[in-house]
């Protein structure tokens, strides 16, 4: 399998604090990699560094071979990652079609060529009979839903899921964990960061655990789940609570 | 019939015929001031309303149209009309330098920027004398027309092409990245928007149709200075106005604003004593609008006819 993804020694400070510390893996073409760790453990600043929304302060991220960690986030999007937010961004006054067509015009045309792709979207992640409904009313769960949706409008090769499981009731769990599923079917290379253990052993082809900023382990969900290491810093702590 | 669709067709035409009507001198200019402001709010809409950006300085670029226009006549001895064309590059290269210091900041900072920006060009204007003649301004010692017809058909022309063109881009993949911009800069430019382009964009658009419109003034008005039209007041906030008592990022609010807020000027100022009051009654009027319709009149146009249904029951 080739990498799809290379972080290479990244490190991000803010100030004195290392809130990613020379962090190195990869995640390979198709699979679904799950970042996990305690919070403040630097989850989603090392996503915002894949992204582009903060250059690394040490380090490289490579995607599919070529540097892109001196790019913007929109020129990474058109390279093909696209990404989802852990406090939901929706475009509120617009309703949830015109959310979807915004990001599907990122490979489209014209105006009926994006409104195909996001219909098609919305029809995927099950969005599709609150196409009319302004996104500032839509309910939690299906704001997170909305979130992959106009993420996938995109069209990425790669996806980058920001707790899009956290605050879901059971029902609406199930709907997502299906949803991921499919897009992995798709042949979406998807890193995702978690705290719901059950749907990260259940979805996840590898494990990296991150702690205080520093790669603590990596591999498959049987491994994680032994590694004393992993226990005492994460799963330890979420028993005892 | 559609009405809703036919609706701008219709109104262009009977304004259209208008002027063939015996209407007094006074009326068809209250009318050409009503349309030029109408210009100004959807240029203004176009960067503040759909696009998030809010300008306190329009009167920047609405000065720069006009003073091309007045510069061409005074220094180049050419007519003032080709202000109309020439104003276009000269407003789009000021935008974009603009563009280039300012737009990198956000919200109220961008409007704190545009606003020392329309300052600047005042002052700049009030003191290079040899160049822009200083606070003597410029005049214009020829008018084309002793009659107000043609400026009206060419104001009434500009209008049409403005509505035309931002109906367009709204409706097309700029005005979804603009409203994207407006809603979530961070969450547009994860979409793979560029959002500095598309900002860079909506501020030369509605720059250049400011400045167009500051063009037509010097050869309609025949007189500028630059207390008149890098005014802060008269201008810019007047602008805003126009936008925010309309309707903001709608197709008629800027129209309907501009009727408004130019009859209301009018009536006030026609008033002997408090005439000279005007600001006061437009601070009212604004404080109105932003308690009870925030959304403008056009925006918030079911909920007026909902008060006014429930007049006739009661």
């Amino acid at each position: 399998m080739t990498a799809m993804l290379e972080v290479k020694g990244v490190s991000r400070f803010f100030g004195g604090l290392a809130a990613v510390n020379d962090v190195s893996f990869h995640v390979n073409k198709g699979e679904i990699l799950a970042l996990i760790g305690p919070n403040g453990a630097g989850k989603t600043t090392l996503f915002n560094v894949v992204d582009g929304f903060y250059p690394p302060s040490r380090g490289e991220v490579l995607f599919k071979g070529q540097l892109i960690s001196n790019r913007k986030p929109h020129q990474i999007c058109k390279l093909g990652i696209a990404r989802t937010f852990q406090v939901v961004k929706p475009l509120q006054r617009m309703s949830v079609l015109d959310n979807v067509i915004a990001s599907a015009f990122l490979r489209s045309k014209n105006k009926s060529e994006a409104q195909d792709i996001a219909v098609e979207t919305m029809k995927f992640t099950d969005l599709y009979d609150d196409k009319d409904v302004i996104s500032k009313s839509l309910p939690l769960g299906k704001r997170k839903r909305l979130e992959i949706a106009r993420a996938l409008a995109t069209r990425p090769e790669m996806l980058l899921l920001d707790e899009s499981f956290a605050g879901l009731n059971h029902a609406e769990l199930n709907v997502s964990i299906e949803i991921i599923r499919k897009i992995k079917e798709k042949g979406i290379t998807i890193m995702i960061i978690e705290h719901h253990m059950k749907v990260i052993m259940a979805i996840s082809d590898r494990i990296v655990v991150l702690s205080y900023g520093e790669k603590l382990a990596e591999g498959t969900p049987a491994e994680i789940r032994e590694n004393p290491a992993v226990i005492e810093a994460y799963l330890g702590e979420a028993q005892n609570a | 019939m559609d009405l809703k669709k036919y609706a701008p067709f219709i109104i262009l035409g009977l304004l259209a015929l208008l002027p063939l009507t015996g209407i007094s001198t006074y009326m068809l200019h209250v009318l050409i001031i009503v349309i030029m402001w109408s210009v100004i709010g959807m240029a203004w809409n176009l960067l503040g309303g759909y696009c998030g950006q809010v300008s306190f300085g329009h009167a920047a670029f609405f000065g720069m149209g006009a003073y091309t226009a007045g510069l061409l006549y005074e220094k180049l001895g050419m007519s003032a009309w080709w202000g109309l064309p020439i104003s276009v590059p000269v407003v789009t290269v000021f935008a974009l330098v603009m563009g280039f210091i300012f737009l990198r900041l956000r919200g109220p900072f961008f409007a704190l920027g545009t606003l020392a920006m329309g300052v600047i060009l005042r002052i700049t204007a009030e003191n290079l004398t040899g160049f822009t003649g200083g606070d003597l301004g410029i005049m214009i010692r020829e008018r084309t027309w002793v009659d107000k017809t043609w400026y009206f058909y060419i104001i009434l022309i500009l209008a049409a092409v403005t509505y035309y063109v931002i109906k367009k881009v709204v409706e097309s993949k700029l005005g979804y990245y603009f409203v994207a911009i407006r809603e979530d800069q961070d969450a547009a430019e994860s979409l793979g928007i560029d959002t500095t382009l598309y900002k860079t964009i909506a501020l030369c658009l509605s720059a250049v149709i400011t400045g167009l419109a500051g063009a037509f003034y010097m050869n309609y008005m025949g007189y500028i200075d630059p207390k008149v039209v890098f005014a802060l007041h008269d201008i810019s906030v007047v602008t805003i106005m126009v936008v925010m008592v309309g309707g903001v990022a709608t197709f008629s609010g800027p129209i309907i604003g501009a009727l408004i807020m130019v009859l209301l000027a009018e009536v006030i100022r026609s008033i002997p004593k408090l005439g000279m009051a005007h600001h006061t009654f437009f601070g009212i009027l604004l404080i109105v609008i932003i308690i009870f319709l925030p959304n403008g009149i056009a925006g918030d146009w079911p909920k007026l006819k909902k008060i006014f249904a429930k007049g006739k029951t009661a």
